[in-house]
């Protein structure tokens, strides 16, 4: 009986040791992610983001482990990359360099532009996958007088980068509300419907004493841009999409390999099975 | 025996004159019956005896999916974050090898510790398997230098800190330790010579040892037999033609047991290298997809998972964890003291005793966090001489060691934990008592294995 019971209690143990480290804590401060719509299987997307990338995001950052004419996997032939997508004339089997120096980068935004070809892994936390944090990151973005691009952002505070899709989105504001209680704040953060972060400051009370208080900053729509906010958010999504899809070129066909992997270890499985049973009959009795 | 008087091989068919040849020029035969065919292995192995083989089989991965990366590899800080990227996109094939080889060395560590984990069930370690048991703690200690050169290797911010955290440890040495430091790096910073000789180490240095010691580890249990989940030795029950009656021959029954766990562990395997290989973090740390850079330390710097029990330990070990130390070894001093007869014993644990509380004073916290890491690591081999109990199995312990036992597997697990969080004060609390804990079960073993209330060791095994 009790052998029994240390043999669960072992089982058990082990199951946790297994589980533990996987259970992600809810991240305590920050910014609150949406859940990027990524779609790997929808080409139209992808393309379109390809499209916006190489237009818009190709100018600053590199994606140097990215080679042109990989965007076949995109249903995109060899000519129609090179008279649609490539800018610089570089053959298609080239990496996408980019022709901004380090040290224009320094001088421009006073750090370097850093190569993005996998900052969708990179950008991952128990937030949310980088893809969230990305097009949560690129929906965010407000106008702020005081830095010195005159964008800030709320995802990614004080980003040297300035909004480079503004014409797009029009120019939003903040939103700032102050809380009492972080339980106010936190209630009022799970009730937001767009991008918005809660952080703690301290401010002086009315007896002078330093007190917490808690301010949730959301975006506040200002002028009108080209896209509705449902078109932009579209434009977005499809270049989170695209950028998936390019930090991890494979990733469709992993996925595709894994289920036939394991649809033969299955069958393998039961041979195995099998044999082991045909085998271990004359123990067992 | 003169070639010409073995015995032609029989039952091969064709290939009977080929293996006869053979066999009077090498031990084929012998070796095969040794090893295989007649090696006896106790009948009742359950689930946890599946991880020895196991983790032959994730160490063959390793070295084979490690030959093809090292095809395409770039040992060079300049390029060593874009080769790993030129694999997993340009190489064909590329991504599978280096998913596997990076989901191998997780899975290694979870087969390892399992592995060990049986035998702390079973008591494998005991008499006559001591050796066995140190072959195989030093196999693992190869296995996380093996583990900690590799992941420098992809050179991307954690692989980039992480090593120059571990590499400062030494710097914690007196007198020679910084020294020593910017000989193991070849550099003042960990750079492109620390690279470079972190690759040899992991492609060629490492490798050959383990190899070596794996090969020992399996010759010395061949020499003494395997342990059973019942503790008792198969050896002492032979029939008239001296085989072990509750053996069977290794070959074909456990051949075919360990295929059934191998294909069930693949399974496993294949779904972590297909559908999650950077396991939410685990196994592939979000931080090293940034390349390493020199100048800008992480705000959050944590090793993988099979490393962050001992990370844990190394993090504790602050300026107040220093008297939980020194009260500790007065404790241990007192308990020898008053229960070990031997006067020598006695005079001795009080000069080490007295000699070590000088030495807490003397160094800084830092060197013992050091000390107590590597100590964590290495308390796992005098486990043949601590354990006194009469029986081996858990089947038959009584509950003092049960309930050890039980805590050690909470405590080592609490300890991982914390060692992936950023440190927090409740977390460091947290991870002084799981220390506490874990050192507590090794030091304190030879009294409640002695005071256990054990239940009677059968003759032969049960099932």
């Amino acid at each position: 009986m009790l052998m029994k019971f240390a043999k669960n209690l072992a089982r058990a143990a082990v199951l946790v040791a297994l589980l533990t480290p996987l259970a992600a804590l809810a991240s305590a401060g920050g910014a609150k992610l949406q859940k990027a719509p990524v779609d790997l299987n929808d080409l139209v997307s992808l393309q379109r983001g390809a499209q916006v990338f190489v237009n818009y995001c190709l100018n600053c950052h590199s994606a140097s482990y990215m080679r042109y004419n990989r965007l076949r996997d995109l249903g995109l032939s060899d000519d129609q990359i090179r008279n649609n997508l490539i800018f610089t004339g570089v053959k298609v089997g080239e990496p996408m360099k980019v022709a901004l120096s380090t040290r224009e980068a320094g001088e421009l935004f006073n750090i370097p532009t850093p190569d993005i070809s996998v900052i969708t892994r990179s950008r991952s936390s128990e937030a949310g996958s980088g893809s969230d944090w990305l097009y949560s990151y690129l929906r965010a973005f407000y106008r702020d007088s005081v830095r010195p691009t005159g964008w800030n952002n709320l995802v990614y505070e004080n980003s040297s980068m300035p909004h480079i899709l503004w014409q797009f989105s029009g120019q939003h504001q903040v939103n700032v509300q102050e809380f009492d209680s972080h339980h106010d704040a936190t209630a009022a953060l799970l009730q937001a419907k767009s991008v918005a972060r809660v952080d703690e400051i301290s401010v002086k009370g009315k007896d002078g004493k330093e007190v917490k208080h808690w301010v949730m900053k959301t975006i506040q729509p200002g002028s009108a841009g080209t896209l509705t906010p449902i078109e932009y958010d579209k434009l977005v999504a499809d270049l989170v999409n695209y950028m998936t899809y390019m930090a991890e070129p494979a990733r469709l066909e992993r996925t595709q390999i894994g289920i036939y992997v394991l649809l033969l270890l299955g069958v393998l499985f039961v041979f195995a099975y099998l044999l082991k049973q045909e085998y271990w009959k004359d123990i067992h009795s | 025996m003169a070639a010409a008087e073995k015995q032609p091989v029989t039952g091969a068919g064709p290939f009977n004159g080929v293996l006869t040849w053979i066999d009077q020029r090498f031990p084929l035969v012998s070796s095969w019956k040794d090893h295989l065919a007649e090696y006896y292995a106790p009948k009742n192995f359950n689930f946890w005896y599946y991880f020895g083989s196991l983790a032959l089989l994730v160490l063959v991965m390793q070295l084979v999916t490690g030959i093809f990366l090292t095809m395409f590899y770039k040992p060079d800080a300049a390029q060593a974050f874009a080769s790993v990227e030129y694999i997993m996109r340009d190489v064909w094939g590329g991504w599978i090898i280096r998913y596997m080889h990076s989901t191998g060395a997780s899975m290694f560590f979870l087969v390892v510790y399992l592995h060990m984990f049986r035998g702390l069930l079973y008591g494998s370690y005991r008499k006559p398997r001591e050796l066995v048991w140190i072959v195989g703690m030093v196999i693992f200690l190869c296995l996380m230098a093996e583990a900690f050169f590799g992941y420098l290797l992809p050179w991307g911010q954690m692989s980039y800190w992480g090593a120059q955290v571990i590499v400062n440890l030494f710097d914690a040495i007196p007198v020679v330790g910084p020294t020593l430091a910017v000989w193991i790096r070849g550099d003042y910073v960990v750079s492109d010579a620390t690279l470079n000789r972190f690759f040899a180490f992991h492609v060629i240095a490492i490798p050959l040892v383990l190899l070596g010691l794996v090969a020992a580890h399996i010759l010395a249990l061949h020499e003494v037999g395997s342990n059973n989940p019942d503790g008792v030795e198969i050896k002492k029950t032979k029939d008239v033609a001296g085989r072990p009656l509750d053996g069977i021959p290794f070959h074909p029954y456990y051949t075919v047991k360990d295929t059934l766990g191998a294909v069930a562990f693949l399974i496993v395997f294949a779904i972590c290298v297909f559908f999650v290989p950077e396991m939410g973090g685990y196994f592939l740390e979000y931080n090293n997809f940034v390349p390493a850079d020199p100048l800008r330390t992480p705000t959050h710097i944590a090793p993988l998972w099979y490393f962050t029990p001992y990370y844990s330990i190394l993090r504790a070990t602050t300026e107040t964890f220093m008297w939980v130390l020194g009260a500790g070894v007065i404790g241990m001093v007192a308990l020898i003291v008053l229960s070990v007869r031997n006067n020598f014993v006695r005079m001795a644990s009080v000069a080490a005793g007295a000699a070590l509380l000088v030495a807490f004073y003397v160094l800084e916290p830092k060197v013992w966090g050091v000390v107590l890491m590597g100590v964590a690591v290495m308390v796992f081999i005098p486990l043949p001489w601590l354990d006194r109990s009469p029986v081996k199995s858990i089947r038959y312990k009584g509950p003092l060691f049960k309930i050890a036992l039980a805590v050690f597997v909470i405590v080592f697990v609490v300890l991982g934990y914390f060692g992936t969080q950023p440190v927090t004060d409740t977390g460091t609390l947290i991870s002084q008592v799981c220390t506490a804990l874990y050192f507590l079960f090794f030091l304190l073993m030879p009294w409640y294995t002695t005071l256990d209330k054990c239940k009677p060791e059968p003759e032969r095994v049960t099932c």
